[in-house]
């Protein structure tokens, strides 16, 4: 690890203006539960590591039926595994958090940094992009809000400018009959993961019909990406095993998976059409008895 | 560029300490080669295996993949600090001993302090609870199950004793 100045901060003023001196020179850290890594590798090498992680106003949980779920960007993963009200309301949320890494990485490792790691085969994403996550971002410059399913770029890359900084994940209140489900796979549990899936079903109210289909695929791409062909394709139709074969169908022709050590491109995508499959049956399942 | 050593204050074993280091110690560097406690392993340095794991507040957390500054004003508890001052063991250390619960012992200091961390939060954890939070913990000597029936029997005891 190549040496840096350490800067420790306590409001996200203070750290906005630091980043904003320093820029490219400087990194955010949080939790650090990929930074280290990295670091150690000399992957990166920042002059400047501005700590964020004693900034106290950007940890908490919030939640109100108007404007739904405001989680701030320090929260760590073990906190929104035990929340009582993610566990009620975003329920996919709190038992994805549980496969996250291990008990140790999620005590430490924070939802904000996580994100904007932007590995490819990030858990949170997929299942936040299916609930319609927008994101808080700000600078010395102002603040915007934008949809999570816009800020990957790339492989390890996000939107973000070198001045700015994610403070806050906002969810709105769950739809009446929605199912939402997170389903991965890997050849060991708790293995690298070779495909992961989020699917969120909305239902008419005839409890067939279906009104609305997210169908958010993970690991088989530079950046999770919301497979939308697959999910304009079932709106409006009674749901049965013939639609979802086709929709699972054309969400795996939406992917664009990389060969490595783990799955060939061709695996990869033969598995996400039967992921898909089992996950919108399961979330259809979900959605009747939501 | 000449770095700034910075000051860190933090208790390890319930003794208090203020030094100088560099920002870039991680914790892990800090307990053993600052502080000599080397009961917490060096191995996979990639926030793999969880033979650094150490407690800190209350929480395990992985000590290679943390920054000493990290923990400043902070609590930290290392296997060394389990042994009550006498040298009885921790329930859990006996326990491990009695079941034969490791094989070369490279990953015992880490999965003891998980195991603490774990049954200091939940009294009565299942056999599915005890897996799911020990699996940050990697034995290269595949001895799992025995490790996984000592907790176990800790927290049937502990149960009793309530």
């Amino acid at each position: 690890m190549r040496d840096f100045e350490y800067l420790p901060t306590k409001t996200i003023k203070e750290a906005c203006s630091l980043i904003s001196q320093y820029k490219e020179e400087g990194k955010i850290l949080a939790g650090g539960q990929s930074l280290i890594t990295l670091l150690r590798q000399k992957l990166i090498s920042p002059s400047y590591l501005i700590d964020i992680k004693g900034i106290s106003e950007l940890n908490y949980i919030t939640f109100d039926e108007k404007n739904g779920l405001r989680m701030g960007a320090l929260t760590t993963h073990r906190a929104i595994e035990k929340s009582p009200i993610i566990q009620k309301k975003y329920n996919v949320l709190s038992e994805m958090e549980k496969s996250v890494a291990s008990v140790q990485t999620r005590n430490w490792g924070t939802i904000g940094g996580n994100l904007c790691s932007a590995d490819p085969i990030g858990d949170p994403a997929p299942s936040l992009i299916a609930l319609s996550a927008k994101i808080k971002i700000v600078s010395s410059r102002g603040g915007k809000t934008i949809p999570l399913d816009e800020f990957f770029t790339d492989y390890f890359t996000t939107l973000l400018e070198p001045d700015e900084i994610l403070t806050e994940i906002q969810l709105p209140s769950p739809v009446a009959h929605t199912g939402v489900v997170y389903m991965k796979f890997s050849t060991i549990e708790a293995g690298i993961k070779i495909v992961s899936t989020s699917i969120s079903i909305t239902l008419e109210s005839d409890r067939r019909t279906c009104k609305d289909a997210k169908i958010v695929m993970s690991a088989v791409a530079p950046v999770p990406f919301n497979a939308k062909k697959a999910g304009n394709l079932m709106a409006g139709k009674k749901i049965n095993d013939d639609l979802i074969a086709e929709a699972a169908q054309l969400a795996s022709e939406e992917t664009n998976p990389t060969p490595d050590v783990h799955a060939s491109a061709e695996f990869r995508r033969e598995i996400a059409n039967v992921l898909v499959k089992r996950a919108i049956k399961q979330a259809f399942e979900k959605a009747k008895i939501a | 560029m000449e770095i700034a050593k910075k000051i860190l204050k933090v208790k390890v074993n319930g003794r208090p300490y203020e030094m100088l280091i560099k920002p870039k110690t991680t914790l892990l560097q800090l307990l053993r080669n600052d502080l000599g406690l080397t009961g917490a392993k060096q191995a996979c340095m990639d926030n793999s295996c969880g033979a650094c794991t150490v407690i800190v507040d209350k929480m395990a957390v992985k000590a290679c993949s943390v920054l000493a500054l990290q923990v400043n004003g902070r609590e930290v508890t290392t296997v060394e600090g389990l042994a009550s001052r006498d040298g009885k063991l921790h329930p859990l250390q006996q326990t491990f001993l009695d079941f034969h619960a490791f094989q070369c012992g490279f990953c015992t200091p880490g999965k003891l302090m998980s195991a603490k961390a774990m049954l200091d939060e939940n009294l009565h954890p299942n056999e599915e609870d005890i897996r799911r939070d020990m699996e940050g913990n990697l034995c290269r000597c595949t001895g799992y199950k025995q490790y996984i029936d000592a907790i176990k029997a800790v927290a049937q005891k502990k149960e009793g004793a309530k």
